[in-house]
């Protein structure tokens, strides 16, 4: 029987009578992490790894009624076992498993294979049906060594000090601006951030992870003081006048999509880095070709490609239409907030 | 290969024009003479003939990546660009080659032009296998002959002045002409006076700026001459030795083009070289831009077309008489020279002067400019009456003086989405104005929209959408936008009847109506007070 159907709110499980990531407000929603297309408003109880209830709360309001269990630990929602297995995409992601009567499904949510400072490594966890994102899921998307990555932003970084010249480091507020600035030699000058992206840290630092030192902009912070420094904002940042602010900046993006050079003069930004928290091409291949499972379903992304690639190796792999936006632009709402 | 692939990503990488020009003089330091030959000529784009078509390239790729061809072509849908589609796709290589440099991999390509295309394809595959992905995606570029870098001639001329201990301009000079690393040598482009000798040289073309603020801020007119500005196409017409040549601005040669303009070799003496315009003109009016386009655009000049759309050369500068270059000199020298000897030419010879436009102050050449249109101009040129004749963009001197352009307000009818990763975007739009309760659909434009602007619109047509054919929308005609353009002429290409020059969107009437945009009838009374 199938654990999983699709409805227009999202993933519904009929024998827990519980979604996981959905798009519409119900009761129960099993949440993979807390990303905005993947984590909504209004439901009546969230259920996540632990890590993600602070996170969950900063980005819904306190008020939400939320549940968090550890990484492998098995729990029951009317007798469909549930468990939390590390993604490593941003902090608290997980992969949830589903089993019933014998029956194992995992949805990934997003993930990646590289190690993340703060989300930990990538388990793969077997099972009959494996519903993947596919946000990236083109041979054009092969990822560089982060460390190679790492030490091109650091050389950039220097560059732009040399020349008495402020970084502006665009990155996603949740999970790629952490991993940046938990990556980066921290030696080379001071490490300022967007509101937005400051928010997520505080609450971080609350649950007692260290971070690396950070100043908050704000409207009293001295134009003087950021010569030489970096900066990490949202895109959404990048922007709106709040990047005006800036003498003489130097502006870049990470993110998978900087791949391609056509995408790196969209986002007219100076530079791109090619750094992602979603798997890549290979690492896709990689997972399905470990867990071979029984039955595929694809989401995010490149589905019909993706897909179909899949069927032309033999799988039975499907399509599920979701509203999950991938590694899009932050809505604006996270740059005043 | 390396080095000229550090080259590029430094290019590629740092806005900082200082570290730009620091990367090309090390880099001219370092390479060997014949790389750098190379990398001048691509810059330049001086490119390699292809020798392997895209269609075969697209196979290989599809093989060497290990993915069946509809995944690759619908990775190059995204990517947008052939050479880096490949360049992704493809593995890292197995070992990577160092021995090769850009001139051995340029020869390596030039040789599969003779050869079978099944040892072509275990070449290509090998080469694939050596290189780097950045290494590939330059590779992949010589291969398919679409390479372009942001780098200016006026950078990299500066950058070998500074390696060669040489005059910048001289450089400039030398650079020029007909050469290929195929018929030359670093040594002879450079260290030899023969490249002084090679008459087919032309000078770099000194070019002028837009004028955005009163011409009066540039000080008193006396200093100032001031020309027509005519819609040609900017020439250096040479006669040196036995021979004649005529360049066009993007440094081509197009003497063959132009066949009429030899005869101007009897009246013009050796040792001559004329800044000036190629017109099509006829009855002693200029024809439309359009008509050139048409003579430029044959590979052979028929008599017939010679007849139809003549030519003549407009001239307004001159840079060497009697074999000596007079660049130094001041303008208003070189044109006390230039003037006698073109109005001394009898009549029948296709060449005249661009004469100069006298006026008593700044309000009248004003009120002249504003007729430019009628008089079939785009405007005015202003020049230093004391300038030398500069290199490139040496900003102050001369200065282009355009009139504004026309507008019209039309309606939004189609919207064509954009390629790669735009393909969800409708990025070229078609208009429309109206001819009683009819559409008609006069011109496509593009750009000129705010991002907000482009979102907004873009959100309307998706909402809007009465039909589709292939990538293009059928939009329900509601929006209004001002269309600006250069020019407007009669054309039998075009359902309308009419060509506009330079269309581009200007604002969108967000005040207007449907039926408050302009009329058929209104562009043709257009079309004949401008046409
Ligand atoms: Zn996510
Ligand atoms: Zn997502």
């Amino acid at each position: 029987m199938a654990l999983l159907t699709f409805s227009d709110k999202g993933f519904y499980c009929p024998p827990g009578d519980f979604y996981i990531d959905p798009w519409r407000q119900v009761n129960k929603a099993v949440i993979t992490h807390a990303h905005s297309d993947h984590a909504r408003y209004g439901h009546r109880q969230y259920i996540a790894q632990q890590d993600s209830v602070p996170l969950l709360k900063l980005r819904l309001g306190s008020f939400i009624q939320a549940t968090g269990y550890p990484y492998g630990t098995t729990f029951s929602i009317r007798g469909v076992k549930v468990s939390f297995h590390p993604a490593a995409h941003v902090l608290g992601a997980a992969q949830v498993r589903l089993e019933y009567k014998g029956e194992v499904w995992v949805v990934t949510g997003d993930y990646k294979l590289a190690p993340d400072p703060l989300a930990g490594s990538f388990e793969p966890v077997p099972c009959h049906t494996f519903i993947t994102e596919c946000t990236f899921g083109l041979p054009i998307y092969q990822w560089p060594e982060p460390t190679q990555v790492f030490t091109e932003i650091n050389d950039w970084w220097r560059e732009n000090q040399e020349e008495g010249r402020t970084s502006i480091l665009s990155a996603y507020s949740l999970g790629k601006a952490q991993r940046i600035l938990c990556s980066v030699d921290a030696g080379i000058g001071p490490i300022y951030a967007h509101g937005a992206i400051e928010n997520t840290h505080d609450v971080i630092r609350q649950m007692g992870i260290a971070l690396p030192k950070t100043e908050r902009i704000t409207d009293k912070t001295n134009k003087k003081d950021l010569t030489g420094a970096l900066v990490l904002t949202p895109s959404s940042g990048m922007a709106s006048n709040w990047i005006r602010r800036f003498a003489d900046p130097v502006t870049a993006a990470a993110s998978g999509w900087m791949m391609v050079r056509g995408n790196r003069r969209r986002q007219s930004v100076d530079r791109g880095f090619v750094l992602s928290d979603h798997v890549d091409w290979n690492a896709l291949n990689t997972v399905i070709g470990e867990l071979h499972p029984e039955k595929i379903y694809v989401t995010h992304g490149f589905t019909d490609l993706f897909a179909r690639w899949l069927q032309d190796q033999g799988y039975d792999a499907d399509v599920v239409r979701t509203e999950y936006s991938g590694e899009n632009e932050e809505p604006l709402e996270e740059v005043t907030g | 290969m390396k080095r000229f692939a550090f080259l590029y990503r430094q290019m590629d990488q740092t806005t900082s024009t200082n570290r730009k020009l620091q990367a090309l003089v090390d880099y001219f330091q370092a390479a060997e003479h014949q790389d750098a030959l190379w990398t001048i000529a691509l810059f330049s784009h001086r490119r390699p003939r292809r020798t392997v078509t895209t269609t075969l390239l697209r196979l290989w790729a599809a093989e060497s990546a290990g993915i069946p061809l509809w995944l690759f072509e619908a990775s190059y849908d995204m990517v947008g660009d052939l050479a880096e589609a490949i360049a992704l796709v493809t593995p890292p290589p197995e070992r990577s080659e160092t021995l090769r440099t850009l001139k051995d991999w340029i020869r390596f390509m030039q040789e599969l032009k003779d050869v079978d295309e099944e040892a072509k394809r275990k070449a290509i595959l090998e080469a694939w296998s050596q290189l780097e992905q950045d290494e590939r995606f330059l590779f992949n570029k010589l291969l398919t002959g679409g390479f372009r870098i942001g780098v200016s001639q006026k950078m990299v001329t500066k950058a070998l002045a500074q390696v060669l201990a040489m005059d910048e301009n001289a450089v400039a000079h030398r650079l020029m002409g007909d050469w290929t690393p195929d018929n030359t040598t670093w040594d002879a482009l450079f260290q030899s006076d023969s490249a002084l000798d090679d008459h087919s040289k032309p000078y770099p073309f000194y070019l002028a700026y837009a004028l955005e603020g009163a011409p009066e801020d540039l000080g008193a007119l006396s200093e100032w001459a001031a020309e027509r500005k005519w819609d040609g196409i900017r020439g250096q017409y040479i006669h040196r030795g036995d021979t004649w040549f005529l360049w066009s601005r993007g440094e081509e040669l197009v003497t063959d083009k132009f066949p009429e303009l030899e005869t101007l070799m009897k009246i013009i003496p050796p040792g001559t070289v004329l800044d000036g315009e190629i017109m099509p003109w006829k009855e002693d009016k200029p024809l439309p831009f359009a008509d050139l386009q048409k003579r430029i655009g044959r590979k052979n000049v028929s008599k017939r077309l010679m007849i139809d759309i003549p030519v003549i050369f407009k001239a307004y500068d001159l840079l060497e008489w009697q074999g000596k270059d007079l660049r130094e000199r001041p303008y208003q020298e070189r044109r006390a020279l230039l003037d006698p000897i073109i109005e001394a030419i009898p009549p029948g010879y296709p060449i005249r002067l661009s004469p100069m436009v006298p006026a008593g102050s700044w309000e009248e050449l004003t009120t002249i400019r504003s007729r430019a249109r009628e008089e079939h101009c785009e405007g005015l040129m202003l020049k230093r009456m004391d300038s030398a004749y500069g290199t490139g963009r040496k900003k102050g001197d001369w200065w282009k003086w355009k009139i504004d352009p026309l507008t019209i307000d039309a309606v939004m009818i189609y919207a064509q989405r954009g390629h790669g990763r735009r393909a969800s975007l409708f990025t070229d739009f078609t208009f429309a104005v109206l001819d009683g309760e009819q559409l008609i659909p006069f011109t496509k434009a593009y750009s000129g929209l705010t991002d907000a602007e482009f979102d907004e619109v873009n959100a309307f047509i998706r909402r809007n959408t009465l039909d589709r054919f292939g990538p293009v929308a059928v939009v329900k005609p509601e929006l209004v936008f001002e269309i600006a353009f250069e020019g407007i002429q009669a054309s039998s290409r075009h359902k309308s009847g009419i060509a506009l020059r330079f269309p581009r969107i200007k604002r969108w009437r967000k005040d207007k109506l449907r039926k408050e945009a302009n009329t058929f009838q209104d562009l043709q009374e257009m079309l004949e007070q401008y046409g």
